[in-house]
């Protein structure tokens, strides 16, 4: 534990310097407020989550409260994560990024404030409009139909505010970060569009199903996993202060999810009245797929190799790691679970929901909260307030999803095999109760990390001492806080 | 190739727009010949437990749909209806789609088929992608009008296991001076989230045999292990129905005559 006493901190003077350097280039508000919101929807998802899987063990806390109905809160949860919690942090981020990448200042930092409080008022207008009952009957999907048009003016908003920099940068090639990043801002907004009014005004039934299946699959293949993919790229190589092992390998990874990645939406629909040579092209597609997720990973460790004291040291690399692992996990079960066989047991069961719970905490989420543990002592000039903290949200946080996806992929395959057994109904509910309490009380282990992170990015925040300014990379030195205190 | 303009281009729009072609647009031509019903036509003959609704809670009902016609008072009631089902979240726990496997066609009822999508209340289709609670897509009729209020005061009631959480705001008073619960009738949306349950599925014969099971009280008069080792009853004297083109044959759960002979991976 040696801690801010003995940190060899940045003198006031470097402050100055550079803060003038990049605040032309950067506007840090941005990257905090977003950081900011990102946390505060985080946080009412989270809360919705575990209130509706405490419904499965027949707990409910507002019984007879219309509002706050386990179904509504359910579609609260998932769509606060995707667009509260992960959207705003990947805005956050590319406001870091796409400046540092290109030399070039986003198109407008009024721009940004303005597509900043519009998306907030996006997200609180779904949040309301879900515990009102305005759903709409699109998974991921369920923002009201009144608010998609704005969904659409705001991702062509972002696209106008990053494509900026990225067209006039004077760099001679493009790094993979914004290879990612440039088609990314296009596949929202198409996804979105496809997503949300094909299906709900001009194609009813069967062939609105595949474009459902289309519209789940690219938010997450082509919105979260760009973003994702191009964020790692950028930090990791920056935290360890070495080039990205093999550039050109990144690049067959791009153009392999970009061709690939669009082909699997039907997969989310097997066995169904979607005609079957869709089925078969989506599965095809998507165990073809692991060959680009292979280059990432491939990347990731190899470029990790060498550094290995880096897991220990750093919690940002460390958060990156587990994401990694996790990744390859779950797309190595995707390669599995798509196929029409696994699929005659486990759609349908708690298999999926463990599925998405790796994808979206383990390993994006968890991505994210690397790149915060790296930012905040920037963003805010003060080292950690307390690094034991961050240490316990890592244990709870990542053993509790580990734990939680093994439980689920468990009840599923107990469900999808007593379904097949002609189990009557009520017995699979029963069978399935300790699965769930566990989940549960795993749920409420993850919320415990949450608030310690929470409590820890305030207190960080409004600490007295401004200790620790490297917004600059040319000057940067990892800092003692960043690293992991020896006793945890 | 490493320009801006090549991958806005070629990966963000070109891959994206190959992809909607290939795995949207050519499965929807498969269906361009079917013509999309509207609610209208679709309620223009209510079934029986709607008409049932009518007798049943006659204030309630009348408070909810006026002096409509049967059919006119039936449509409004299937979109409210089905916007309730969307808004309560309903089809995160229930699918609406029955499998070819996973014994899906003796639990709940025939194979789901494009046709019965093809209306005005699949926009989109509630086909879900998790079921805590049973399929419902064969739903009509399986339970009576009353089991369904019952069930949705408090479900477990009636389903001593579920997991299902009450829905009081689908109730109101007559009287709203009194406070015995005798005079507690579903309301608007308690009459209309009913119809649309009982409505699905009703374009086809649900009364086959299945082994749905949806309570503990069907279970303790129909043992699901004495009925798998009986063979069907098969009526001999009505003929099979079988007028949907797939040849799956009409009433017969447990023969494997709508599938292949390929051999089960999980026997």
């Amino acid at each position: 534990m040696t801690q801010a006493a003995s940190n060899p901190a940045p003198l006031k003077p470097t402050i100055n310097v550079q803060g003038a350097v990049t605040s032309k280039l950067v506007c840090n508000g941005l990257v905090k407020w977003h950081i900011v919101a990102s946390f505060v929807w985080i946080t009412i998802a989270l809360l919705a989550g575990m209130l509706y899987g405490t419904q499965l063990l027949q707990i409910n806390r507002f019984p007879g409260v219309e509002v706050m109905s386990p179904g509504r809160l359910r579609m609260v949860h998932t769509n606060l994560i995707a667009f509260g919690w992960l959207t705003n942090g990947f805005l956050g981020m590319l406001y870091w990024t796409v400046p540092r990448l290109t030399g070039q200042r986003v198109a407008s930092h009024k721009l940004g404030w303005l597509t900043f409080f519009a998306w907030q008022a996006i997200v609180a207008a779904t949040w309301v409009g879900l515990h009102f009952g305005e759903a709409q009957a699109i998974e991921w999907g369920e923002t009201p139909v009144w608010i998609d048009p704005l969904v659409c003016v705001g991702a062509v908003l972002v696209a106008i505010q990053f494509y900026t920099p990225i067209v006039k940068t004077k760099e001679r090639s493009m790094y993979v970060s914004l290879w990612y990043f440039s088609a990314a801002f296009v596949w929202l907004g198409l996804t979105y569009i496809m997503g949300n009014f094909f299906p709900q005004y001009v194609v009813p039934g069967a062939g609105a199903g595949a474009m459902l299946g289309l519209y789940i699959h690219d938010l997450v293949g082509l919105w979260v996993t760009p973003m994702g993919w191009g964020l790692m790229y950028f930090f990791v190589p920056v935290i360890l202060k070495k080039p990205i092992w093999s550039h050109a390998l990144s690049l067959v990874g791009f153009w392999g999810l970009a061709f690939f990645y669009p082909l699997q939406g039907v997969h989310h629909f097997l066995w169904s009245p979607i005609p079957m040579f869709a089925q078969y092209g989506a599965v095809i597609s998507t165990i073809a797929v692991e060959i680009v997720v292979a280059t990432v990973i491939v990347n990731f460790f190899m470029t990790w190799r060498g550094s290995e004291g880096s897991i220990k040291q750093s919690m940002a690399i460390r958060w990156f790691f587990v994401g990694a692992v996790f990744y390859f996990v779950t797309c190595l079960q995707c390669a599995f679970q798509v196929t029409l066989t696994f699929q005659q047991i486990i759609h349908f069961t708690d298999w999926v929901v463990g599925h998405a719970h790796l994808v979206m905490f383990g390993v994006f989420t968890f991505w994210l909260y690397g790149v915060l543990m790296h930012l905040w002592p920037k963003l805010t000039g003060r080292n950690w307030h307390n690094p034991r903290l961050n240490a316990w949200h890592f244990w709870l946080t990542s053993t509790g999803l580990l734990l939680m996806f093994l439980d689920l992929m468990s009840a599923g395959l107990v469900q999808g095999f007593m379904w097949k057994a002609l189990t009557p109904w009520d017995e699979t509910v029963t069978a399935s109760y300790p699965f769930w309490l566990f989940r549960s009380i795993l749920g409420l282990g993850i919320f415990t990390g949450h608030i310690m992170l929470v409590y820890n990015m305030i207190r960080t925040a409004f600490a007295k001492k401004v200790t620790h300014i490297d917004l600059d990379y040319r000057a940067y030195e990892p800092s003692v806080t960043e690293q992991v205190p020896a006793t945890v | 190739m490493e320009r801006f303009s090549f991958v806005f281009l070629v990966a963000g729009l070109g891959f994206f727009a190959l992809a909607f072609v290939v795995s949207a647009w050519v499965p929807m031509l498969e269906f361009g010949e079917l013509s999309v019903e509207s609610i209208e036509e679709l309620a223009a003959d209510p079934p029986q437990s709607f008409l049932d609704l009518k007798d049943q809670y006659p204030v309630a009902y009348k408070k909810a749909f006026g002096d409509q016609d049967d059919s006119a008072a039936f449509a409004d009631a299937l979109r409210t209806g089905r916007k309730i089902y969307i808004g309560e979240g309903c089809w995160h726990c229930h699918s609406q789609q029955v499998r070819p496997v996973g014994s899906d066609e003796e639990r709940f009822g025939r194979l789901s088929y494009p046709e019965e999508y093809n209306n005005e209340m699949n926009y989109p289709p509630i086909w879900g992608t998790r079921r805590i609670g049973p399929d419902l897509i064969r739903e009509a009729d399986k339970h009576s009008n009353d089991w369904h209020v019952a069930h949705f005061w408090h479900p477990p009631d009636v389903a001593p296991t579920s997991v299902m959480p009450s829905y009081r705001w689908f109730f109101e008073r007559d009287d709203p001076d009194t406070e015995v619960d005798e005079s507690l009738t579903p309301n608007r949306k308690g009459l209309s989230i009913i119809a649309y349950v009982q409505w699905l599925g009703s374009w086809q014969d649900n009364r086959r045999e299945t082994i749905h099971a949806a309570g503990s009280i069907d279970r303790a008069f129909d043992p699901p292990v004495e009925h798998k080792e009986e063979p069907p009853k098969k009526d001999d004297n009505e003929p099979k129905k079988d007028d949907d083109g797939f040849g799956d044959g009409g009433d017969d759960p447990f023969g494997d005559d709508g599938k292949t002979d390929e051999p089960d991976p999980f026997e």
